[in-house]
């Protein structure tokens, strides 16, 4: 990946995600929030994982932001939009934010990589990411897969269940 | 050729937006929209530590996280709408029953 491509998707993803949790208006958030995603999934194909930018589009873009735009037509947004957009204690909150984006900075100033991987980009040319992440998934990761699948099982009864209206 | 240490920075960064928004917003919507930002920040410094370091388990930590991020919203969603229900608000600081 070129550095002019980097810096741009960098630029445009922080811009937009500092944009959209500003807006006041949440269906502009959440407008700007999928823009931002296509910067992030355009950034993980120069990382070369092909697999992960096709989920961050279909999976993030595609569902969990339809399902905010979802909630967000259910609630009434016009008494959503009255009133202060940040809470009383902001300074705390903006301090905090920097002191900790500080402390990560240093901490992350001397990072040395461990071992490396077998996974070379030879290896990927020859057999694909796609096939190599279903192999990994599907023998050494098998036990967290199925959790994974009961957590999303879980998560469609409690949102259905909770939801819901009362039968009385 | 980008060094890793960019990613890490942006990664840190783009955390760091989240922090700031979850802890400012008064709006539950634009917290949730905050938790989503901050995990794509995590899923963004393993996506490249899996390049880095050649290994290919990164990504899939990162699909786990995707798979969790999905059921988050969805429960979270969800309590949000039996919240309006009973109290017709969605700001978090209209919320203070156990409040002392």
């Amino acid at each position: 990946m070129s550095p002019y491509l980097f810096g741009y998707l960098g630029a445009a993803i922080l811009i937009l995600s500092g944009l959209s949790l500003t807006r006041k208006n949440p269906v502009h958030a959440v407008l700007y929030m999928i823009v931002m995603f296509f910067h992030l999934a355009v950034l993980y194909l120069g990382l070369g994982a092909e697999f992960l930018a096709a989920v961050q589009i279909i999976v993030y873009a595609g569902a969990i932001l339809v399902l905010f735009l979802f909630v967000i037509m259910i609630l009434n947004i016009k008494e959503e939009m009255e009133g202060e957009r940040f809470s009383g204690a902001w300074p705390f909150g903006i301090s905090l934010a920097s002191g900790l984006l500080l402390l990560f900075i240093i901490i992350t100033g001397n990072v040395t990589p461990g071992q490396q991987g077998t996974c070379t980009p030879a290896v990927i040319a020859a057999q694909t990411n796609t096939k190599l992440m279903g192999t990994l998934l599907y023998t050494q990761y098998i036990f967290p897969f199925e959790v994974a699948s009961l957590i999303l099982l879980v998560a469609v009864v409690g949102a259905i269940v909770l939801a819901k209206k009362r039968l009385r | 050729m980008v060094p890793l240490q960019w990613f890490i920075w942006l990664s840190v960064a783009l955390f760091m937006v989240g922090v700031f928004g979850f802890l400012t917003r008064r709006s539950i919507i634009m917290m949730f929209l905050s938790i989503e930002v901050m995990l794509n920040a995590v899923n963004l410094s393993l996506v490249s530590f899996a390049h880095f370091l050649n290994d290919l388990r990164g990504e899939v930590l990162a699909l786990f996280v995707i798979a969790v991020a999905a059921s988050e919203a969805a429960i979270g969603l969800a309590i949000l709408i039996a919240l309006f229900r009973n109290r017709e608000t969605a700001q978090i600081d209209e919320v203070k029953e156990l409040k002392g």
